[in-house]
């Protein structure tokens, strides 16, 4: 048994846990990362899904992370680079045509109603705006509600200062659309269903909601604050998500973490009232001052501390907690590049087929009953149309992240796989003809692969629903939100704390903040 | 804009003594006879104009069918605030409500899941279909008690204003921030959660019988173009279970003689208070000169001058039909245009010959004199709402009906019944085309064979059945859309943005100019908090 001590024992090397042991041992704590699998990322790996096809197995666009805290980290020093950035959006619709939405302009340059063209760069600047004032709520600790601490009193004076700050009107269009549904806010907008339906899919990308569901234009607001705190639109590093875990895992190691791969976690360790560290499936034991998890909230508090350190209502809100997975992530090997009817040439940027929020809706009725959509709507990229090294020579990656697909299929996935994947392919096909002809090989994720193979419970790429009422001082339940568990010494660093997932790296800088704070 | 009340209403109602009127009422709707009455009792001279021949807005009683007197709108009440009731005397009036004893839920498998105000009986029938649920009832039922009484205080009051800077405003903001945060970390959570969860999730937390929660998921749908599974309607459901009967929260009733009874106690005391009501008198436009409201124009072109006019119309009728353009700000109009008032249910009015059977009830069960639904599941609700998305009543629909002539005779000739049947959804406008009588009568076959499958004698005993479209409901009673709450219940219309952000506090841009209907807090159901409400704020106003 070793005796290994160290100040923080990380969960999981996937990036918010990376993230968090890289300020901590840039602290000078002494830090060791656990992860079960062979790399680390998480979620966030590039992997070879066809011989010499490599693609994101999670997510595949990285365009959410804070540039500060890919500065604070010196990443582009540990090997980030980015193959593109600022990728226009093309929303194509068959018989309809494309709207091409620039992502530095904010505006399309065509495919639209003069009308339509001249409300979106005014809808875009007023979004902007109110997501730029809800940017310190996503950045920060969330306050404890009630608790009295001058700290989180003094949280809540800024933000509402800060709120205050928008002036009187655009304060009151902030509280009266961020509990709306995404389809009442574009219809009061624009017309074009084509506009529409690719706005409305940015909303409910990575949910279990559909355009019509309330609450949609906050996701929508997240996604913008993010975004803009990130500053470079949609972007795609130079050889996919997992040079971004690279280069996090060689920020973390120059500042003194020990990174241990292939090392799953068993159980974490309570002596009397505290976390004290964690047993390896291997049977070894480390010991440390704190453990910092950055699995999903049911794996670390039900599986890995387990249920009887924690009191009766504590555990029911975990298990309340809504984690299912509602998306699926699909990677085909093309010979040769497709070709989309209605963009010319190479489509270097991401492509949304989502003909309209009443597609997308009807896409999300099936969903609801354990079916997955008859005519799915996804979001398409093709990685290698900006980084050649992705496939062999002349040949082409495709990355599709697909709505819906519920974690539990009805018909179970089994069954489910191929007809959704011919689905897919068929969809596909109508939008770039010849497309299916020149697939190789494929590749589907559903929600249950995701659980099984990146050890998600639920599969959910968020570890947990992001929506008003799993958010901020709620996520991933009250009396938790501060990254702190229940038992002393035992911290949460993943997608399930605030302020979420989407590679956004937020819950690790956090945690480490709150774990530094508290053991000053 | 300004936070500041119109103050030159004040100073005006003293030197009007010129107008035979100080305020004019567009329309007798209990909201408006509320607000009517209020204002009566303060003194000052009410008129209040209504379009129709009769009074009563949507709670009203009318005899469509030989000796038949249908509650042809709303149809239980409880949700009548218990002061407005002792103010206006009421029950002196002749008003009498009578709470009716459970409910239950017939499934199409010949099942049924029965609601007992007896709490042994409802035990035993609860764990009939779940012994979890039975203990997880008391203690949901336990839970939306006390969200109630977080939200009973906020009723009787006009909403705070989040942007204010007057001092009256930042008080009534910090009393609202005070009665929050007096509930303590857990029960805030709890509280800002249930307001913005769906009723599906909400109800899964406790239950696990698809019967109980298709049952108690009825309420969070009714009147909203929303389904049991999209965020907020659990607050609908809130909504539904804050009103009381006789302090028992939660509790239904008939009113003796239809829903008219309410509004015709409402009219008896403004009668007696001094005011008058004017019927058939459509108003054709609310008149304004230099930013002030200065009274009505008749459809007939007879203008009415009052210094203070208050509107029981939805906000879109009146400030876009009931006034001139040019009269309000652009950005307020187009705030008018983007609030939603979507219609969603339909309804129908059944005459009997007789009481239907429903064999899967057993015979003496005081179920059956209590609101009883036609659903299975909240899966059946949720594809009923697809339907309505798709611009198609739902194929099957989730059914709410009522026989009150069990329990009040007075509505049906001796052995004959009048059933009230609610239905959800029903679309205002059908992707097929128009509404036509063609199509009515399809959406009415729909219903009825939908009841038809639980009560195999219910079709033989129909003498007459009124159908009722939002489309009716819309031309009828001048309900945009036929929503029966002047505007959705979703969050981001209720309370400070309820109906337009900045115009929560019953005010409107026009100096002199109120609404008091169900656009504004807290909203509809026949509660008449809007209207006691906004006699507050025109009272407050006129210094009285």
């Amino acid at each position: 048994m070793s005796v290994a001590r160290y100040d923080a024992v990380v969960v999981g090397g996937g990036h918010n846990g990376l993230v968090c042991a890289a300020y901590l041992a840039r602290a000078g704590r002494s830090v060791l990362v656990l992860e079960a699998n062979p790399h680390v990322g998480g979620a966030a790996v590039t992997r070879e899904f066809a011989p010499g096809f490599r693609v994101s197995a999670g997510a595949h666009l990285l365009h959410l992370m804070p540039k500060r805290l890919i500065a604070e980290l010196n990443l582009s020093r540990h090997g980030l680079s980015m193959a593109a950035t600022h990728m226009p959006t093309y929303a194509l619709a068959s018989g309809v045509g494309t709207v091409r939405i620039e992502a530095a302009a904010r505006s399309a340059s065509d495919g639209l109603t003069a009308a339509d063209a001249q409300a979106l760069p005014e809808f875009f600047g007023r979004m902007h705006t109110l997501a730029a004032a809800l940017w310190p709520l996503l950045e920060g600790i969330p306050p404890r509600l009630g608790a009295g601490e001058w700290r989180d009193r003094l949280t809540m004076a800024r933000l509402g200062i800060k709120l205050r700050l928008l002036g009187r009107r655009r304060l009151r269009e902030l509280l009266r659309i961020a509990g709306m549904c995404v389809h009442d806010l574009l219809e009061e907008h624009f017309h074009s269903p084509l506009l529409k339906g690719a706005l409305a899919f940015d909303a409910v990308l990575g949910t279990n909601y559909g355009p019509r569901s309330p609450g949609t234009v906050f996701t929508l607001l997240y996604r913008m604050a993010a975004e803009g705190a990130a500053g470079q639109g949609l972007a795609q590093p130079a050889g996919g998500l997992g040079a971004l875990s690279e280069a996090l895992e060689s920020a973390a190691s120059a500042a003194g973490a020990e990174i241990r791969t292939a090392t799953p976690v068993q159980r974490i360790l309570v002596d009397g009232e505290r976390a004290c560290g964690v047993r390896l499936e291997s049977g070894e034991q480390v010991e440390a001052k704190c453990v910092i998890s950055g699995a999903d909230p049911r794996t670390t508090y039900l599986k890995l501390l387990g249920a009887e350190q924690l009191d009766a209502g504590f555990v029911r809100r975990i298990t309340h907690l809504r984690t299912h997975g509602m998306t699926a992530k699909f990677h085909a090997a093309l010979e040769r590049m497709p070709t989309f009817l209605g963009i010319d040439g190479i489509p270097r940027g991401r492509v949304v087929l989502a003909p309209s929020p009443d597609a997308i809706e009807r896409a999300f009725n099936h969903a609801k009953y354990g079916e997955f959509s008859a005519s799915p709507v996804l979001e398409v990229v093709v990685p290698t149309s900006c980084d050649a090294a992705l496939a062999p020579a002349g040949k082409h990656v495709l990355s599709a992240i697909v709505q819906y697909a519920p974690y539990q299929l009805r018909e179970g996935w089994d069954s489910g796989r191929a007809r959704f994947t011919d689905l897919i392919l068929e969809t596909l096909e109508r939008h770039a003809p010849g497309l299916r002809a020149a697939v190789s090989a494929t590749e589907l994720l559903t929600p249950a692969d995701i659980e099984a193979q990146f050890r998600i419970s639920g599969g959910h790429w968020h570890h947990a629903e992001l929506a008003l009422d799993q958010f901020f001082t709620m996520r991933p339940v009250i009396g938790a939100a501060q990254y702190r568990a229940p038992v002393p010494g035992l911290y949460l660093c993943g997608a399930g704390t605030h302020p979420g997932g989407g590679v956004l790296g937020m819950g690790g800088r956090n945690a480490a903040q709150q774990v530094l704070r508290e053991a000053r | 804009m300004s936070d500041t009340p119109p103050s030159g209403a004040g100073r005006t109602s003293r030197s009007s003594a010129r107008e035979p009127h100080d305020v004019i009422v567009v329309g007798a709707g209990h909201n408006g006879l509320i607000t009517a009455c209020y204002l009566a009792r303060a003194g000052l001279r009410v008129l209040v104009l209504e379009r129709n021949p009769y009074i009563g807005g949507a709670a009203v009683s009318r005899e469509l069918y030989n000796g038949f007197t249908y509650s042809n709108c709303s149809y239980v009440c409880s949700l009548l605030r218990t002061e407005i009731i002792r103010d206006l005397n009421l029950p002196a009036h002749g008003l009498q409500i009578i709470p009716y004893e459970g409910g239950c839920t017939l499934m199409r498998d010949g099942g049924y899941f029965a609601l007992y105000d007896n709490h042994d009986a409802l035990r035993r029938e609860i764990a009939r279909h779940s012994r979890k649920d039975a203990e997880a009832y008391d203690r949901f039922v336990r839970d939306m008690l006390r969200h109630c009484m977080f939200i009973k205080p906020l009723l009787l009051r006009a909403p705070p204003e989040p942007t204010t800077l007057t001092p009256h405003g930042i008080r009534e903001l910090i009393s609202f921030g005070r009665h929050f945060y007096r509930l303590g970390e857990e029960r805030m959570a709890e509280t800002m959660r249930f307001w913005t969860m769906s009723c599906a999730d909400l109800l899964d937390e406790y239950f696990e019988s698809e019967i109980i929660k298709a049952h108690l998921a009825g309420s969070s749908i009714i009147g909203t173009a929303l389904g049991p599974r999209s965020p907020g309607t659990a607050y609908v459901l809130l909504h539904h279970y804050m009103g009381s009967i006789d302090g028992t929260v939660g509790a239904w009733g008939f009113a003796r003689g239809g829903m008219g009874a309410i509004t015709q106690a409402l009219s008896a005391e403004l009668r007696a208070l001094g005011g008058q009501i004017r019927s058939e008198a459509p108003v054709q436009r609310i008149l304004t000169r230099h930013g002030r409201a200065v009274g009505v124009q008749l459809a007939s072109g007879e203008e009415l001058r009052a210094r203070t006019v208050v509107s029981n119309l939805d906000v879109r009728r009146t400030f876009l039909e009931s006034m001139a353009p040019g009269d309000l700000p652009d950005e307020f109009l187009t705030q008018v245009r983007n609030f939603k008032i979507r219609g969603s249910s339909g309804k129908l009015n059944i005459a009997l010959d007789g009481l239907p059977s429903f064999p899967a009830i057993p015979p003496g069960a005081p179920c059956i004199r209590g609101d009883m639904h036609v659903t299975d599941t909240i899966e059946m609700l949720e594809r009923a709402y697809d339907d309505w998305k798709e611009g198609r009543w739902s194929r099957q629909p989730y059914v709410d009906m009522l026989i009150p002539t069990q329990i009040d005779p007075t509505m049906a000739p001796p052995g004959k019944h009048y059933m009230s049947v609610f239905v959800q959804y029903c679309p205002y406008q059908l992707a097929e085309g128009p509404w036509t009588e063609e199509r009515r009568a399809r959406f009415g076959s729909t219903v009825i064979d939908a009841i038809a499958q639980h009560s195999p004698n219910f079709k033989d005993l129909i003498l007459h059945a009124e159908i009722r479209t939002p489309w009716e409901l819309e031309k009828e009673v001048g309900l945009t859309e036929g929503n029966i709450f002047q505007g959705e219940l979703t969050f981001d219309q209720l309370l400070f943005n309820r109906p337009i952000p900045g115009y929560a506090q019953y005010r409107s841009p026009i100096h002199g100019l109120y609404m008091c209907g169900s656009s504004t807090h807290p909203g509809g159901g026949v509660m008449g908090a809007p209207g006691f409400n906004a006699a507050n704020a025109i009272l407050g106003d006129l210094r009285r």
